[in-house]
């Protein structure tokens, strides 16, 4: 079947796609790589039931991809279409009627949100990595959704500036994707979240139709503010293609302290001690238990640089004078120190030992990783309740469970519960879910703090909102997306009432 | 025990920096740029306050010489361990023309005056990568002089008697060396791996004493027989060209006279 027929026989909208196709293909670096990928159906789709409610539900009656599609896709985009055959499997339906899409940027997710449960095609941002402008006045960068957060950091730092996020997955993890699962990371604690910073976004509806909400606008109260809609919607509604932002100056001085405590109640204490006395140059404050320690020196053979404590906190000040940040630190370090909250601890002001800090940081997630297999949990609580949560869990799980630990992001009230056993337990799972969910809710807690609902939470989503919120929030991806296609399964619970 | 070590720490561009050289080709930009103790002298410092927890010596004594920042690097020292400090004030042209020499001349005097049993000392600083320092002041006390690393594993460096014994792993084994005291040991960088100053010992660190000496006042002079002529950087690599297929990249292989 030729190509035009198979237009003529498609509604109008289809144009809007091909439009799409159009505004990109001048600039054939710009142009996203249609990845067409059939997966085998038949071991999945077994459904989420009451016992497993974050497995995947049955396939919704959508088309499939074919032969004459990969054709369309290689005249459209000549040497952009992927057909090996030990990647793909071609079907024969055609597939304008309703075809399904997964964007994705760096894959870097947690929660199964940027891959595809069926064969959902995936659109990749990977090839959209350029940055458009950036104005170093008012330190707006304005650049493509497949932008790597690192690389963006790179060039922000050439130019005296830095990007208002930072995350573990930094080398891998896109701009695009970032946005739009609204992430958090470390720095949060001094620069607020991506619904702060983000200024504008271009982003492509479902029916074609290209938004641009690029504004490079510190303020603009016009009419509603359509970016909030799309920032953390995990690509439900609309695949952000660009996206600007707000970056700060780079700090000239940077200093890193790694303090240990006896208790969790001395840690919160240091907290308010240093705001108190670190406030303005605040801008982290991590935690981590005596079992993240032990794991990281058991795999990844890192040291512990101060005496055995049951928790470890890392601070970090970013400042414009490192004279006066060094002073306010020590003076800060004295009082904790002789008031006793903190048992030991050392200080960075090198780039090099700053590193080795905060890696005891971020490379807990890496440690987990040899244990076996890991649950992870990703909550937000009232400060004071984080740790109970995990001393908790330990009661409760015995021991089935081999680690239970707790590390995060304390400074925000967000909690990572990471539970390991040597393989997959079902009975484990089982007694972890929904127990950590309840309690999560009895405190009002969010049962995914940063990380999203993705396919493996959607239909937890009521422990934390409630009905009517949840309700709407489907009318508001029925008017967007009526048919559904984009990155259908995730988010929104499988049953919404 | 009651011998003293004197263990010389440099203040040097931090390794992780990026180099920039001036714009008059005279040297490398200091301004501004962070410094920290050049890492082979925190291993020496490291190295001595092992021996001191051993009980083998009885005073660590930290040595700098250059301006007044270099006493920061002085109560890193401090807080690692060491017992007092010296600052060895030399700044402006002098201290841009400091050398091995002269430092050697200034670690020598200040030897015989504090009548140190053991000089430490880095192998070399990150900076000039001179590796002179160590031998020049061994040569100049007239003292033995050994790198327990000498760029194999990493060894014991104790004391015995009136001797420094040293063991290292060679290719067949292990080699002990008994060498007299007083000697200069330099250390490399897997001798062992520095401590991080926890922080009751940098509050601790804070009430030792340095004191302050000048060049004169040990009978050293600091000019200097060299001139740095001019400073550049090494040659831009060229870009590599990136190709979208492998008929392209026949092409350009062609257009190269590759194939």
């Amino acid at each position: 079947m030729g190509i035009f027929q198979r237009f003529a026989r498609i509604p109008l909208k289809s144009t809007y796609i091909w439009s799409l196709c159009r505004q990109y293909s001048t600039d054939l670096t710009a142009v996203d790589r249609a990845l067409i990928q059939h997966r085998c159906v038949h071991n999945r789709g077994l459904g989420a039931s009451p016992g497993n409610p974050g497995a995947a539900p049955p396939r919704l009656p959508f088309s499939r991809v074919t032969q004459e599609d990969l054709a369309f896709f290689r005249t459209l985009l000549p040497g952009r279409t992927i057909t090996d055959p030990d990647l793909l499997k071609s079907s024969n339906v055609d597939w304008l009627k309703t075809v399904e899409v997964c964007p994705q940027g760096g894959n870097t997710g947690l929660v199964g949100g940027s891959v595809p449960v069926f064969d959902e095609i995936i659109l990749s941002t990977s090839l959209m990595k350029q940055v458009i402008t950036f104005d170093n006045i008012s330190g707006i960068l304005t650049c493509q959704a497949g932008c790597v957060l690192e690389n963006l950091s790179n060039y922000l730092e050439e130019r005296d500036f830095i990007m208002p996020l930072d995350l573990g997955a930094k080398g891998s993890c896109h701009i695009g994707g970032n946005v739009s699962t609204n992430a958090g990371g470390l720095r949060l604690l001094r620069y607020g979240s991506l619904r702060g910073t983000v200024l504008g976004l271009e982003v492509v509806l479902a029916d074609g139709r290209i938004l641009n909400c690029l504004a490079t606008l510190r303020k603009d109260n016009t009419g509603y503010d359509l970016k909030q809609l799309f920032i953390g919607s995990e690509g439900t509604l609309g695949v952000i293609t660009a996206v600007s932002i707000l970056c700060p100056r780079k700090p000239k001085a940077v200093n890193v302290a790694f303090l240990g405590c006896s208790s969790f109640q001395q840690l919160l204490e240091t907290f308010q001690c240093c705001r108190g006395m670190l406030g303005e140059i605040l801008s982290a404050f991590e935690f981590l238990d005596a079992s993240c320690m032990s794991l990281l020196e058991k795999h990844l053979k890192l040291t512990n640089p101060i005496t055995e404590s049951p928790f470890y906190i890392v601070i970090e000040t970013a400042g414009s004078n490192a004279t006066h940040d060094e002073e306010k630190l020590h003076k800060f370090l004295e009082e904790v120190m002789t008031s006793s909250l903190v048992t030991d601890g050392t200080v960075a002001t090198e780039a090099t030992k700053i590193k080795a800090l905060w890696s005891l940081r971020e490379r807990v997630t890496e440690a987990l990783t040899h244990e076996g297999y890991t649950y992870k949990y990703d909550i937000s609580l009232p400060v004071e309740k984080i740790y109970d949560l995990v001393q908790d869990m330990r009661g409760h799980l015995g021991d089935m469970a081999k680690n239970v630990v707790g590390y995060g992001h304390v400074g925000d009230g967000n909690l990572h519960l990471n539970i390991t056993s040597p393989s997959k337990d079902p009975a484990l799972l089982a007694a972890i879910e929904p127990y950590v969910y309840e309690w999560t809710s009895k405190w009002k807690g969010s049962i995914s703090a940063e990380h999203g609902l993705g396919l493996k939470k959607r239909n937890y989503i009521y422990y934390s909102k409630p009905s009517e919120a949840v309700a709407l929030m489907g009318s508001i991806k029925a008017m967007l997306d009526p048919k559904g296609i984009l990155n259908p399964y995730k988010t929104l619970p499988d049953n919404i009432h | 025990m009651s011998a003293r070590v004197l263990v010389g720490v440099k203040r040097v561009i931090d390794y992780a920096v990026k180099i920039r050289v001036k714009p008059d080709r005279t040297g490398v930009v200091t301004d501004g740029v962070k410094h920290s103790m050049n890492p082979f002298c925190e291993i020496a410092v490291e190295e001595a306050v092992k021996l001191k927890e051993k009980k083998l010596v009885k005073e660590v004594v930290a040595v700098s010489c250059g301006p007044q920042q270099v006493q920061e690097t002085i109560r890193t020292a401090l807080a690692m361990g060491a017992d007092r400090g010296i600052h060895v004030e030399v700044s402006g042209k002098d201290y841009e023309t400091l050398g091995p020499l002269q430092v050697s001349k200034i670690l020598a005097a200040l030897a015989k005056k504090e009548q140190a049993d053991l000089i430490i000392l880095g192998k070399q600083a990150i900076d000039d990568d001179c590796n002179q320092t160590g031998q020049m002041t061994a040569a100049l006390l007239d003292w033995p002089q050994r790198s327990p690393e000498d760029g194999t594993f990493a060894s014991e460096v104790n004391i015995e008697a009136d001797k420094l014994k040293v063991v290292r792993e060679i290719d067949g084994g292990l080699e002990t060396i008994k060498i007299n005291l007083p000697a200069v040991v330099t250390a490399d960088l897997r001798l062992n791996t520095p401590r991080y100053a926890t922080l009751p010992n940098i509050m601790k660190a804070k009430k030792k004493k340095i004191a302050n000496v000048k060049p004169a006042d040990l009978g050293v002079d600091v000019s200097s027989r060299l001139e740095v002529l001019k400073v550049d950087e090494p040659p831009q690599r060229q870009a590599g060209v990136k190709v979208e297929t492998v008929h392209d990249l026949v092409g350009k292989l062609k257009e190269a006279g590759r194939i």
